[in-house]
């Protein structure tokens, strides 16, 4: 029974290489048309640590293109009692606080954000954590602050999934959103393709080529136990998850051309949606679960489609340049993203559907594999940079633009985690 | 003109392919490769008798002056899964010769350049690799001896965002193992 669930040896599975050190290079491109000014003073305590909590914060909000840090050009309160708010009239926004490392290891910290025009304390927080917890908790305060000032979630304490490929040898990594704490899920000498976060973010389902031809696992992140979900004759390939968990869709060519059926997360319940003899790829949830969009070149050429999960006719979605692939739903669901070809150069872009109005958010020319930030304000993407295999992201604007430069490796197939709760 | 220049680099190709393709296509070496076949290469298990047999014979698929069996490539145009009619003959020769070598078993890799999405390459190597399958069984083979396999653009032969990488991208390979 090849559709069950079968654990496997952990042998091709590679502990945990945790890295703390910056594995990434950052350049960002661009700001958003009203950045919010703010201070972050360093940290009462923060120099005797290994990691800058305010450093870590300064770094999230700039790269969210929203903020403009402002130096404190050495004021340095950590107490409420000690801000003076006329001292502050340059910006809007004031972030002080401080770290105590305890004898049992663990470090408190604790932040307090200000609104210097309104001369209010907005929130503050205090939390205890192990040491090497710093830069999970400045991502938090980040997040805290990036969602007082924007009224959107933060997204600088999810994670991002990518394939760093160096040599034959191709690495499923997890990592923060900014690129640092990179986790090695699985190692292998053959090509990893397409990981896919379900929706809890506890499990990844990727492609991999090491049974000679592409098949689709799912790994728990946790555990690190991994299960075959489809190897079937052929390729089973383009895993994406349903917004419940319950179900992913994948993509066979048992019965000859790529086509997508729906299957539980054990293997189990598999049933064909799509019955065209054109190549049916890159299935899609709709937020709400109800729609699928995929790219198919069923018309005589690569566009996207829309159908409905359960079956019925596809509606052709885009119409602009020679091609269009990779379609991704935005979280609110009334746009999605995709990689658009214009016959010499593949670039990001998103197609509201109500307008039917296609947006173009890069200009580089080989970028690939986009996907959307939990909050729907950054598209993450694979693009070059010298002849490398990059990250990118590029707000969904298209004003702010972000290089990811990886020290060692091509960095193909990046996916955007969920929210984690 | 450029047609010509084309189809000169292309039979170079051919020969350059021809002459090296036992170690191009031979398959990456796995741990306890003894006991774990690829899933790939359904042939693997009596290869070695087949293999010995055939060369006592003298098979013609050895033959390097055979011009259309020493040849495994067949290459495509952008985006297209049709077998090309100048590597018609060639499918043709292969699917006539399995049709004669009932042992025989190949399996036909298909392969695309880096243009477009991962998974879309990956189901028009797959369309490659089928097209070139059925016009094998047309010639002779039985479907049975013909295993398809497709790469997409996961295992490009040549690197570089250029034309003269992608033509040696765009193909399909007859592998007919070790």
């Amino acid at each position: 029974m090849t559709m069950f669930m079968r654990y496997l040896a952990a042998f091709v599975l590679m502990c945990a290489a945790y890295s703390a050190q910056a594995t990434l290079n950052i350049e960002i491109i661009g700001a958003g048309e009203h950045q919010i000014p703010i201070s972050i003073v360093p940290f009462a305590g923060e120099s005797q640590l290994a990691q800058s909590i305010s450093g870590v914060i300064i770094n999230d909000l700039k790269r969210s293109g929203l903020f403009r840090t402002v130096d404190p050009a050495g004021k340095a309160p950590h107490e409420p009692k000690d801000v003076i708010f006329t001292d502050w009239s340059g910006v809007d926004a004031l972030v002080i606080g401080s770290v105590v490392q305890g004898a049992d290891g663990r470090v408190q910290v604790q932040f307090r954000l200000f609104d210097t025009l309104k001369q209010i304390e907005l929130t503050g927080q205090a939390v205890s954590a192990k040491s090497d917890q710093l830069r999970a908790i400045a991502h938090r305060i980040a997040d805290m602050i990036y969602e007082k000032f924007t009224g959107d979630a933060g997204v600088f304490s999810t994670r991002i999934a990518y394939i760093n490929r160096e040599g034959k040898t191709n690495r499923l990594v997890v990592a923060d959103s900014d690129g640092y704490g990179e986790q090695t899920v699985l190692s292998l000498n053959e090509s990893i393709m397409s990981p896919a976060w379900s929706p809890d973010g506890s499990h990844l389902a990727y492609v991999t080529f090491e049974q000679g031809h592409a098949v689709t696992y799912v790994q728990s992140l946790l555990m690190r136990q991994r299960a075959v979900l489809a190897a079937f004759p052929g390729s089973n390939s383009a895993p994406a998850w349903s917004p419940d968990g319950k179900q992913l869709a994948i993509v066979l060519t048992r019965d000859g051309s790529s086509q997508i059926y729906l299957v539980r997360p054990d293997g189990s319940g598999l049933r064909r949606v799509t019955f065209s003899d054109a190549i049916d790829t890159e299935p899609n949830f709709s937020p709400d679960g109800q729609y699928l969009l995929f790219t198919s070149d069923r018309g005589g050429s690569a566009q996207i489609y829309r159908m409905p999960v359960e079956g019925g006719d596809a509606e052709r979605l885009t119409f602009e340049g020679t091609n269009n692939f990779s379609p991704r739903y935005s979280p609110d669901g009334k746009s999605f993203v995709f990689m658009h070809s214009n016959g010499k150069q593949f670039l990001i872009a998103t197609q509201d559907f109500e307008t039917r109005q296609m947006q173009i958010l890069t200009d580089v020319g080989w970028e690939k594999k986009p996907s959307y930030a939990p909050n729907g304000k950054l598209v993450l993407f694979a693009t070059e940079s010298q002849g490398r295999g990059i990250l990118a992201t590029v707000s969904s604007d298209g004003r702010v633009k972000q290089k990811m430069i990886p020290q060692r490796g091509d960095i193909r197939e990046p996916t955007w985690g969920p929210f984690l709760k | 003109m450029k047609k010509l220049i084309m189809s000169v680099l292309l039979v170079n190709l051919l020969a350059a392919c021809a002459s090296e393709k036992p170690k191009e296509v031979a398959p990456e070496p796995t741990a306890a490769s003894s006991t774990a076949a690829p899933a790939a290469e359904p042939a693997a298990a009596n290869e070695a008798a087949v293999t010995t047999a055939a060369a006592a014979a003298g098979d013609e698929l050895n033959d390097s002056n055979n011009a259309l069996l020493s040849k495994r490539s067949a290459y495509f145009p952008f985006d297209v899964d049709a077998v090309q009619a100048a590597d018609k003959p060639m499918v043709q020769a292969h699917g006539e010769y399995l049709g004669k070598n009932a042992a025989r078993k190949v399996t036909v890799e298909g392969n695309c350049d880096e243009r477009g999405s991962s998974e879309y390459n990956l189901g028009l190597g797959n369309r490659r690799a089928n097209n070139v399958k059925k016009m094998l069984v047309l010639s002779g083979a039985k479907a049975a001896q013909v295993g398809t396999v497709s790469f997409g653009e996961e295992k490009p032969k040549a690197t570089g965002h250029n034309e003269a990488a992608w033509s040696q991208n765009r193909r399909a390979d007859l592998n007919y193992g070790k």
